[in-house]
C-alpha cells in the first residue's frame, strides 16, 4: 500500500477492556467464586502464620536457653529452657536421606511407566504406586518399627563395616536401627508415590514432536529420554520433589513410631536417636502445659518457615532457566 | 553422499488397518521428489517408512523392501536407529529441542554420533547453519534458546540440525505448512540448494510448491475412506502437471476433487 489510508479509524467494537466481566450473572458469580476462593486461601495462610507467631512469641520471650542452639527441650522447667538445634538437624537430615533415595527411584519408575513398560503393564503399575499413597502414615510407622528396623540391622552392619570410614556411616552405638537413617528410608517410601505420579504426568506431557525430533536424528530410546523427555520434565520433577519434601519435612506419626528420640546431634546417622520437629511436637503435645504448648508451637513456626524457604528455593531454580523450559515452544 | 532409494512392494499397517498398499518406486540421488495427494492417502505414512519412523507409532508395521543403494532398510539385523542416522527428517511443525540453545540443537545429532572436539563442532554447526541459510540471522545468539526464533527460522534450524549429520537422504513432511509465504519461499530456495548434496523427498499439500521445487512428482490416492492409499503415478514433475497419464491425477491437480 503506497498511499496510506487516512480514513482508517479505530472501528474496533467496544469490547470489555482487559477481558473483564461483561456483567452477565454467570460471569459475576463465577468471578466472585474464584476471587473468593483465592482470598480465602490467603486469609487461612495469614491466620495460621499469625497464630503461630503470636503463640511462639509468648514462649520465646520466657525462654532461658538459646532457641537456636540449645540441645534440650525442657519447656515445663522453671525457668524454661528449650532449643530447636536437634530438631532442625534431624528434620533436615532425614529429609535429605529420603530425597536422595526416593527421587532417583521415583524418576526411574515414572520413566518406566511412561516410556518403557508395555501399555498392559503400565496402568496397573501406576495404580499400585498410587496405592502406596493411600496407606495411612501410622501403618507405615508400625511397619517401620516392627519390620523395617530389625531388617535394617544387617544393612547397618554392612554400611558400618565398608563405609564406616566416611564418618557418616560409622555406627558407634550398639542398638537397633531406630535411627535417622531408618527414618529417612521410611520417608523415602512414603514420598515415592507423590514424586512418581507427578513426574509420570510430566513425562507423558512431553510433546510427541519433541521425541520424534530426537528419534529422527537416530537417538536410541535412552537418548530420546535424555534429549527431550528429561529436559522437558525437569521443572516438573523439581516440583514433584518439593511436594515430596514437604511431606517428608512434616511427617509425624511414622517418624514418632520409629525413632527413639534423644536430644543429641550426631553425624553418625546410623546411631539411634535424634528428633524432628513434627515428631517432637507429637511426642510432647499431650502432656505439655499451656506454656509447653506455646514452645512446641514456636518449633512448628520454624518448620513452617523451613518449608516456605525450600519452596522458594525450588521456584528460583525453575525460574532461572525459564527460557529453556519448553513452555514457550 | 546422496543415495538412490528403491522401494518395492511396500505396505504399511496401523494394527490391522492397512494404510498403504504395495508401493514400488525409485528415487534418484540428488533429486527432489514430491509426494502429493488428498489427506489420508498415506503419503506421510509412506514417507515415514523410508526412515523407519512408521514403526515408532504403536501398532505400526511394514511389509516390503526399501533399498538404500543396495542395503535393505528392513533387512534382518538392521538397526532402525542406524537407519535414522542415514536418513534425516524434517517435520510438519518446527520442532527444535525447546530446552537447548540454537548451537546445541544443531550439534544434537553430532553428539549422538560420537565425540567431537569443540572446534570441529563449531565448524560443523556454522557450516550447517549456513547450509540452512540461517547463519546470518543467528550467529550472534547461538546460545539463546532455539524456541525463541520465528516459525520459519525454527524450521530452518531443524533443517540445519538434520543436515549437520550429513545424511544420505532428507525427508520433509510438509515442511512449510505451518509457515507464512515468505518463510515458505526461503525454505523452497533452500531445497533447491540442498538437492545438490542430498536426495530429497518432500510431502506437500501445496501443488504449486510441488511444481516449483521438485524434479519428479508422485501422486497418491485412495479409492475410498478406510481403504489403503496407493501410488497412482510417478513421473517428471513437468509431465504430471501438464500431461499426466492417469485421469485421477489430472482431476486432482486441476482441482476437480481432493
Amino acid at each position: 500500500m503506497a498511499s496510506t489510508t487516512p480514513t482508517q479509524i479505530d472501528t474496533a467494537p467496544p469490547v470489555a477492556k482487559s477481558g473483564r466481566s461483561t456483567g452477565r450473572a454467570g460471569d459475576k458469580i463465577f468471578a466472585g467464586l474464584s476471587k473468593g476462593s483465592g482470598i480465602l486461601l490467603l486469609v487461612i495462610m495469614a491466620s495460621i502464620a499469625a497464630f503461630l507467631t503470636y503463640r511462639a512469641t509468648i514462649a520465646l520471650s520466657k525462654n532461658e536457653g538459646n532457641f537456636l542452639t540449645t540441645f534440650d527441650w525442657n519447656a515445663s522447667a522453671n525457668p524454661p529452657v528449650f532449643g530447636i538445634a536437634v530438631l532442625l538437624f534431624g528434620t533436615v537430615v532425614s529429609s535429605i536421606i529420603a530425597m536422595a533415595i526416593a527421587v532417583p527411584i521415583a524418576v526411574g519408575i515414572a520413566l518406566f511407566i511412561s516410556h518403557y513398560a508395555p501399555r498392559k503393564l503400565a496402568a496397573p503399575l501406576a495404580y499400585v504406586v498410587d496405592l502406596l499413597a493411600a496407606v495411612p502414615s501410622i501403618i507405615y510407622g508400625i511397619w517401620g518399627a516392627l519390620f523395617l528396623v530389625p531388617q535394617l540391622n544387617g544393612l547397618n552392619l554392612w554400611l558400618d563395616e565398608y563405609l564406616g570410614w566416611t564418618y557418616v556411616f560409622e555406627k558407634t552405638q550398639v542398638g537397633v536401627a531406630r535411627s535417622l537413617f531408618t527414618v529417612g528410608i521410611l520417608l523415602a517410601i512414603m514420598i515415592l508415590p507423590i514424586v512418581t505420579s507427578v513426574s509420570r504426568e510430566v513425562f507423558l506431557q512431553v510433546p510427541r514432536m519433541n521425541e520424534e525430533a530426537a528419534l529422527a536424528l537416530g537417538a536410541t530410546r535412552w537418548e530420546v529420554i535424555r534429549m527431550s523427555v528429561l529436559p522437558f520434565g525437569r521443572s516438573g520433577v523439581i516440583s514433584a520433589s518439593m511436594l515430596g519434601l514437604g511431606r517428608a519435612l512434616g511427617e509425624t506419626m511414622a517418624v514418632a513410631t520409629v525413632l527413639s528420640p534423644s536430644f543429641l546431634i550426631s553425624g553418625h546417622i546410623l546411631n539411634p536417636g535424634g528428633g524432628t520437629f513434627a515428631q517432637n511436637i507429637a511426642a510432647k503435645f499431650d502432656e505439655a502445659n499451656e506454656f509447653g504448648r506455646d514452645a512446641l508451637i514456636a518449633s512448628g513456626l520454624v518448620l513452617f518457615l523451613l518449608t516456605l524457604l525450600v519452596n522458594g528455593a525450588a521456584r528460583l531454580i525453575i525460574a532461572r532457566r525459564k527460557d529453556f523450559s519448553g513452555a514457550n515452544a | 553422499m546422496a543415495k538412490r532409494i528403491d522401494v518395492s512392494g511396500l505396505s504399511a499397517f496401523y494394527g490391522t488397518h492397512k494404510a498403504i498398499d504395495d508401493i514400488s518406486m525409485t528415487v534418484e540421488p540428488r533429486s527432489v521428489t514430491a509426494f502429493i495427494g488428498p489427506s489420508g492417502c498415506g503419503k506421510s505414512t509412506f514417507l515415514r517408512t523410508l526412515n523407519r519412523m512408521h514403526e515408532v507409532t504403536p501398532g505400526g508395521r511394514v511389509e516390503g523392501k526399501v533399498l538404500l543403494d543396495d542395503e535393505n532398510l528392513y533387512g534382518a539385523g538392521v538397526d532402525p536407529v542406524a537407519v535414522r542416522r542415514t536418513v534425516g527428517m524434517v517435520f510438519q511443525r518446527p520442532n527444535p529441542f525447546p530446552t537447548m540453545s540454537i548451537f546445541d540443537n544443531v550439534a544434537a545429532g553430532l553428539r549422538l554420533n560420537g565425540s567431537f572436539k569443540k572446534s570441529e563442532l563449531t565448524d560443523i554447526v556454522e557450516k550447517s547453519l549456513q547450509g540452512a541459510n540461517l547463519w546470518n540471522e543467528v550467529k550472534d545468539r547461538l546460545n539463546k534458546p532455539g524456541s525463541g526464533l520465528s516459525g520459519g527460522q525454527q524450521q530452518r534450524l531443524c533443517i540445519a540440525r538434520a543436515i549437520a549429520v550429513e545424511p544420505q537422504v532428507l525427508l520433509m513432511d510438509e515442511p512449510c505448512s505451518a509457515l507464512d509465504p515468505i518463510s515458505t519461499l526461503a525454505i523452497e530456495d533452500l531445497i533447491g540448494e540442498l538437492k545438490e548434496r542430498f536426495t530429497i523427498v518432500i510431502v506437500t499439500h501445496n501443488m504449486q510448491q510441488a511444481a516449483r521445487v521438485s524434479d519428479r512428482t508422485a501422486f497418491f490416492n485412495l479409492s475410498a475412506v478406510g481403504q489403503p492409499g496407493k501410488l497412482i503415478e510417478l513421473d517428471d514433475t513437468d509431465r504430471i502437471f501438464s500431461n499426466p497419464s492417469v485421469q485421477a491425477t489430472e482431476d486432482y491437480i486441476s482441482g476437480r476433487f481432493g
